[in-house]
């Protein structure tokens, strides 16, 4: 009884009693949900132009920031230093290209994926070796972040709000909607879905392979640089993002693998509902819950639903 | 010259059908073993074969696990780690429950707890495949480490949330705890891991392995050749989690002698996928080389510039070890994705023909 | 497996398609077919490309699900069944786009379709010397069988990738009659094979019908092949059944004709 009461009563006491405690969590969860559907755009991006899940888009943020503040700790200003990391990204994406997509055009899925597990293996002993394990403090300042607070009154409390975080959420929005229009409106954005949909076809009207995966890597990479801005700035920069990127897997799974809005929507849910769970029901449990919560919602839609809420119902023919 | 098989006639299907037809390969097993059970002892020191022997022999135990079902049955796992922390915490809770039961008895019955849990994680196999399937690994990796953590009883409560190893015998030689010599724990090590490594072989050269294979290569085809796939894929889930438990119990009893929930988190998934990758996916002997190779390099990159005279530190050595096993992975599924294995097979190709090049 | 089930005697109906209609979405892949295939009948479906015929088979074998009409097997409904059954009730099946497990040799895929048949538990698998070992034997005396008979002995270890496209192909007849099907599905068994290769399998599939008895429906583009092999023919157009009977009548069929032809009717 008592614990039918602490399910089902209790957290939505909770919730009505305090009403800007219950704004100021949602707020929170969707700060963090933008961010997951941020690193969840580079998947999709890597996906949907290439069929391939880049595996290394995790390590692609760490390196990115690391990048970054390490130009900058060379006594490099901000904004060149920020064009020099868009530099370092374009390299990276060329390298990639070249050395590890290109030999491997067209083995299977599993491979590509694999390859891209050794990559992240890869990034991380060289990111560590180049720039140091420590962690780092990203150059919010330096680039103009406005780092304020908002205090608002709402139902006698107060409502904080961080500039960073309302920063963070708008640049997201704007990406994610940049992209969507991108895939849908212009030449290159259709030759991307071409390439998504079939090498062999896009190749044989006359769209060049290695050129658009140059591309969206490099695209993935500037959306990780972005994100690492903002996952760094709210934070700190660490290898520990790595991991956090994993997180990017359920919004995906929610979302879809090669859906724009997907992700946002995806990353919305899976942020807000992992602070909503954690907050009021987490204690039941004795804490923590976000370390796994956001996968067994991804695990529970897949049962129902397997290509998630965007994707495409996938019809095996033989 | 050395390696042909001229003259080895197979009169019955038996001989052509054993796992090793070849004559030179048979001795070539049997020397090792000899070597492993009379040479190794004689001629290793305590830290070989703490450092190296024993953890060598559980990974490959570990990487055996995950090869049958990432290799054989084509199901990709990121939760390796977990599943050997299952075994770990099985391991320890029966043999502090029931400490007059030998512990070698406990050690190979934790792997059925993490069977068990290896089943439930499997189950959305039925609808859910690749890189989904995946995810749902992940998810049991994710949960298992915060249950490692937040429930005291898996540790009796201890204060440390570690769990520890203590002195247990075997034919009246101390085999676990701190009074254990690295001889007998080695031999403890060495004869599990060649029984169990004889039954994941039997169990991959017959009609279970074919199975798998089956539903590796094409699983509607297979399901059209009778084959119920929810029921194949759940036994490859749980006999993989039960050398992977195996493993786990083995890492806390003989080789670390404690251990923390952090052991049992995603890089060492991470560690024992790479070593499956490099060594062959899909094949026994591969997982022997997968370890051993991705165990002993890290040695390897912090001696041999010293053997040239150069100083290396040993953050670097960590570094380099991660761009090196990166960097091969691509390398090896760009250029043998069978791995380790493949380049074996294909040396062994040579000998045969040796002197002549084909 | 075929000796659990009493054989149906020649000339009876060993399968009858009902009413099926299956569509995906908007697309209607078959509408409203009904035929039946008599036991020890070789059974050909024909029809111009798109026609439904392998989607015919796949709801035979039941890995599509009609959303009208149910298959009648052995005198029960099939409706709803899953594929492995189809396998376990005597039906075997090869493919438009060779099925086979490609990381397998010849020998393995072949002995793959014995799978059915194997019932040593895991506890004897495990220990493999003993049970397990002798009925591995057993079964790979029945594969050399039919190695022998399909002439493939040369091909036994390869692995079945690097085959050429022809060779495949028997290979992958070859595993669907390790199962001792009572009924056989094979689909385009000759396509992208030239005259030699197609006059070898026609061989096959009579000596199959000869030696063991097995019903063969074939979905085959050939004419000739299909004239020369067949007892009956079934005739698909857009789904639908358009002709049904002999090879002669259906050849003289009016119907057909302007199928084939392109013609509106």
């Amino acid at each position: 009884m008592d614990l039918l009461a602490a399910i089902f009563v209790d957290p939505f006491l909770r919730m009505g009693t305090n009403p800007t405690f219950l704004i100021q969590v949602i707020w929170e969860g969707f700060v963090s949900g933008v961010l997951y559907a941020l690193v969840a755009l580079g998947f999709v991006l890597i996906f949907k132009a290439s069929g391939v899940f880049n595996f290394a888009q995790g390590i692609m943020v760490v390196f990115a920031a690391l990048a970054l503040v390490g130009l900058h700790e060379q006594g490099i200003p901000a904004w060149p230093a920020l064009l020099a990391a868009v530099g370092i990204m374009l390299v990276l994406a060329i390298g990639i290209e070249r050395v590890v997509l290109r030999p491997l055009v067209n083995q299977p899925d599993i491979i590509l994926l694999m390859a891209t597990i050794g990559l992240t293996r890869f990034l991380v002993g060289l990111g560590e070796m180049v720039f140091g394990g420590e962690p780092k403090v990203m150059i919010t300042e330096a680039l103009g972040i406005p780092t304020g607070i908002w205090r608002i009154p709402l139902f006698g409390k107060n409502l904080v709000l961080k500039e960073i975080d309302m920063t963070a959420a708008a640049v997201a929005i704007a990406m994610v909607a940049f992209l969507a229009v991108f895939f849908a409106r212009t030449k290159i954005g259709r030759a991307l879905r071409a390439v998504a949909d079939d090498h062999q076809a896009a190749l044989s009207v006359g769209i060049s392979l290695n050129r658009i995966w140059v591309i969206v890597w490099f695209a993935a990479g500037i959306v990780a640089l972005v994100t690492g801005i903002m996952w760094g700035a709210r934070s700190q920069v660490s290898f520990d993002l790595e991991v956090i990127a994993l997180k990017a897997l359920p919004v995906l799974i929610l979302g879809g693998f090669t859906s724009v809005p997907g992700a946002i929507v995806g990353g919305l849910t899976i942020g807000i509902g992992e602070k909503i769970g954690e907050i009021y029901w987490g204690r039941l449990l004795g804490g923590g819950i976000e370390s796994w919560l956001a996968y067994l919602i991804a695990l529970a839609f897949l049962l129902f639903r397997p290509q998630g809420l965007f994707g495409e119902k996938i019809i095996e023919r033989v | 010259m050395f390696y042909r098989e001229v003259g080895q006639f197979k009169s019955t299907y038996a001989a052509d059908m054993a796992v090793f037809p070849i004559r030179q390969d048979r001795i070539g097993i049997a020397a090792m073993l000899a070597f492993a059970v009379i040479g190794i002892p004689l001629i290793a020191n305590d830290f070989v074969l703490t450092s190296i022997m024993i953890p060598g022999l559980i990974f490959t135990l570990a990487a055996i696990g995950l090869n049958i079902l990432t290799g054989y049955a084509g199901q990709i796992s990121l939760g390796t780690g977990a599943f050997m922390g299952v075994g770990a915490y099985a391991a320890f809770k029966m043999a502090s429950a029931f400490p007059q039961v030998n512990v070698l008895v406990w050690i190979l019955a934790s792997g059925a707890f993490s069977a068990a849990v290896g089943v439930v994680f499997g189950l959305p196999s039925l609808r859910i495949k690749g890189l989904y399937l995946a995810v749902t690994t992940l998810a049991a990796q994710f949960f298992l480490d915060w249950c490692f953590v937040r429930i005291g009883w898996l540790t009796d409560y201890s204060s440390s949330g570690a769990i520890e190893a203590a002195r247990r015998s075997f034919l009246g030689v101390a085999i676990t705890g701190p009074e254990a010599s690295p001889l007998a724990r080695y031999f403890a090590v060495l004869g599990l891991v060649v029984f169990l490594t004889f039954v994941a072989s039997n169990l991959v050269h017959g009609r279970i392995g074919r199975t798998w294979m089956m539903v590796r290569d094409m699983d509607i085809a297979a399901e059209l050749m009778g084959v119920r796939l929810l029921p194949a894929k759940l036994l490859a889930f749980a006999v993989s989690s039960y050398f992977a438990g195996v493993a786990g119990a083995m890492m806390v009893f003989f080789w670390l002698g404690a251990a923390e929930p952090s052991a049992f988190g995603i890089s060492l998934s991470f560690q024992v996928l790479f070593m499956v990758i490099i060594g062959g996916l899909g094949s026994m002997i591969g997982s022997y080389f997968g370890a051993a190779f991705i165990w002993a390099l890290p040695v390897v990159i912090k001696f041999a510039p010293n053997l040239v005279g150069v100083e290396i530190q040993s953050a670097t050595v960590e570094h380099v070890n991660s761009m090196i096993v990166g960097a091969l992975i691509i390398f090896f599924l760009i250029v043998e994705p069978h791995g380790l294995a493949r380049l074996w097979a294909v040396t062994k190709q040579k000998l045969r023909v040796w002197p002549f090049p084909w | 497996m075929r000796s659990s089930l009493p054989p149906i005697e020649k000339g009876k109906p060993i399968l009858q398609v009902e009413n099926i209609s299956l569509a995906f979405g908007g697309v209607k892949a078959l509408t409203d077919v009904s035929f039946d295939i008599v036991a020890g009948e070789v059974r050909a479906i024909i029809g111009p490309n798109g026609a439904g015929k392998t989607s015919m088979l796949n709801v035979i074998n039941g890995f599509y699900h009609p959303q009208v009409g149910r298959v009648v097997h052995r005198g029960e409904a099939r409706t709803g069944r899953k594929p492995h059954e189809a396998a376990r009730r005597g039906i075997g099946r090869t493919f438009q786009n060779v099925a086979l497990f490609k990381g397998l040799s010849t020998l393995d895929n072949i002995m793959a379709g014995r799978t059915l048949k194997m019932n040593r538990g895991f506890f004897w698998q495990c220990l493999r010397f003993g049970p397990a070992l002798n009925e591995e034997i057993d079964h790979r005396r029945k594969v050399e069988e039919i190695i022998d008979f399909l002439e493939i002995e040369h091909i036994r270890k390869v692995p079945v990738g690097k085959l050429p496209y022809g060779l495949k192909k028997r290979v992958e007849l070859g595993r669907a009659l390790a199962q001792e099907p009572e009924l056989l599905l094979l689909d385009e068994p000759m396509a992208g094979m030239n005259l030699e290769e197609k006059e070898d399998m026609s061989r096959f599939i009579l000596d199959i019908r000869e030696t063991f008895g097995t019903t063969i429906a074939l979905i085959e583009h050939d004419m000739g092949v299909v004239m020369d092999l067949s007892d009956r023919v079934v005739v698909l157009e857009y789904g639908r059944k358009i002709a049904d009977g002999t090879p002669e009548e259906v050849q003289n069929d009016q119907t057909v004709i302007d199928a084939y032809l392109g013609r509106s009717h």
